[in-house]
């Protein structure tokens, strides 16, 4: 299994970071830490372009991150028509790790702060599709 | 080691649907940059065509338009940076000619969108972030520009008004320049009381995609001094990247590829920002125009918005920016943008700008980004 049902449209399936989809059905968003060199990666990858190893292994990323930006989109492109209005957001996280997503909708947009403390959680779309999105921590 | 000068600038209206193929609007820019030079296409050694592929019907364009100009068989290639391929494409030329292969090349940069229909258009809006790891939340465009312009609010009380008085500016200028789209001067309330599309940006905080193209003709030193009377010298050039994610980013209140672009230009051009006389901004958005006046050193960063506030880059002002309507009026179509860019400045410098002409201009600047902060060029142009 891989990309294919990630997110609420996918537009590619394949990759060797695959197990990230994985991992969010059993409840973990992860990212990925070189074995050679340490180094840390969001988005996961496996390959390290630092070190040039292709072996890293899976961490959960856990706790809380502050919010340092967002938007809500209220025109989505093909496939989002019926999503929209939606708000995307980064997020910083300890280790250095920045993380873009959607604020989950329970948050209303008069009520966003940046700088608030939001915490990643996997959660399950329409249509068997699934994805993460950030919560209030 | 040769100096390189821009001899010939042209471009075509930018429209909404401008109703002939590609090659005929292609040669719309072509004959205005050739036109009044004392040479013909047989001079050209080379030509570079810029688009983004992605709205291309036709595949390959470069030995199309090379067709149709006649340039065969010089050689002729494609490149590529979006919304500032044309701009990559005077880069590129001026390495071409730096290196002593070849004397004059011909830059033509192209977008025709209404060859899309508005749900093709939209399919490609949703692939233009990291298609495995942005793409599939909905991002766009107008999103990424719009989390910049949140953080530079939350940061430095940068306000909606203020962004607005980008877009007030820009219009007033657009009004006289009949090769533009957008042809309305605006209000502060007309674009304060217009649709949100992402928040904080509105309808009126984004440029509309055009149909359009540019030229430039671009000549080693001894030749652009016998084929033109007033050659424009170009002399710094700089270009630099920066995430494809919006994860990636280090900053969410500037663009660091116009940063780095920018100290490059300088560098090589010997310049400082207070002697830039006339500049045109990648105003995609009207707080892109804000980013760029600090990212390029015309403003500390956080004071963007209190130049234009000032009214300091108002043709009369401190630092004149966009004084043709920028993007915001003139429409941005993707490959032609730079290259409509650089024809502004190097009107300028001429002193044929007689829409909005900066008095004795000597030095100007053209910044043009492609995506959202991905790719920067800047470029410093010389009378
Ligand atoms: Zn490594």
């Amino acid at each position: 299994m891989g990309f294919e049902s990630f997110g609420t449209v996918s537009f590619t399936a394949e990759a060797k970071v695959a197990d990230f989809v994985t991992y969010l059905e059993q409840g973990k968003v992860m990212a990925t830490q070189c074995k050679n060199c340490g180094a840390k990666y969001f988005p996961p990858q496996m390959d390290c372009p630092r070190c040039l190893s292709t072996d890293a292994e899976w961490f959960e990323v856990k706790g809380s991150g502050k919010l340092i930006t967002y938007t809500t989109v209220q025109y989505g492109p093909s496939g989002f028509e019926n999503d929209a209005p939606y708000t995307l957001v980064i997020v910083d996280f300890a280790d250095g790790l920045r993380i873009f997503g959607r604020l989950s909708r329970d948050i209303k947009e008069s009520d966003i702060k940046i700088g608030m403390d939001v915490k990643v959680v996997p959660v399950k779309l329409a249509d068997d599709r699934i994805s993460y999105e950030f919560q209030r921590a | 080691m040769e100096e390189v000068a821009i001899v010939g600038v042209g471009q075509s209206t930018f429209t909404r649907k401008c109703g002939v193929s590609v090659r005929e609007l292609c040669f719309q820019a072509y004959k205005e940059a050739m036109e009044g030079l004392d040479i013909t296409k047989d001079d050209i050694d080379a030509s570079i065509v810029c688009s983004a592929p992605e709205y291309d019907k036709q595949r390959t364009p470069s030995g199309l338009i090379s067709e149709y100009l006649e340039l065969t068989p010089k050689p002729t290639f494609y490149v590529e940076s979006v919304c500032s391929s044309s701009s990559t494409g005077l880069r590129v030329a001026w390495s071409l000619i730096k290196s002593g292969l070849h004397k004059v090349v011909a830059v033509i940069g192209f977008q025709k969108m209404s060859e899309l229909t508005s749900r093709e258009a939209a399919e490609r809006m949703g692939r233009g972030g990291d298609i495995i790891w942005e793409s599939p939340f909905g991002i766009t465009m107008p999103a990424g520009y719009a989390m910049y312009a949140r953080a530079h609010m939350a940061k430095y009380d940068t306000t909606e008004e203020q962004m607005a008085m980008v877009r007030v500016k820009n219009s007033s200028y657009g009004a006289r320049n009949p090769k533009a789209n957008y042809r309305k001067e605006l209000s502060i309330d007309d674009v304060m009381n217009s649709d949100v599309i992402t928040s904080p940006l509105k309808m009126f905080d984004c440029c509309a995609n055009c149909d359009g193209s540019s030229s430039i003709i671009v000549a080693r030193g001894d030749v652009a001094k016998r084929v033109s009377k007033i050659p424009i010298w170009v002399i710094g050039v700089g270009a630099a990247t920066d995430t494809m994610t919006m994860s990636g980013r280090k900053s969410v209140t500037g663009l660091e590829c116009s940063q780095e672009a920018a100290r490059q230009a300088y560098e090589m051009a010997g310049v400082k920002p207070e002697d830039i006389d006339v500049a045109e901004v990648h105003d995609c958005f009207t707080i892109s125009e804000i980013l760029a006046y600090e990212d390029l050193g015309f403003a500390k960063p956080g004071e963007g918005a209190r130049l234009i506030e000032e009214k300091q880059t108002y043709a009369d002002g401190k630092i004149p920016v966009n004084v043709d309507g920028g993007l915001l009026s003139k429409g941005h179509p993707i490959g032609a943008t730079g290259g409509s860019q650089i024809r502004t400045i190097v009107r300028q410098l001429r002193g044929e700008a007689t829409e909005a002409q900066v008095k004795g201009a000597e030095i100007g600047l053209v910044h043009n980004v492609g995506g959202v902060g991905q790719y920067g060029n800047v470029t410093i142009l010389r009378r």
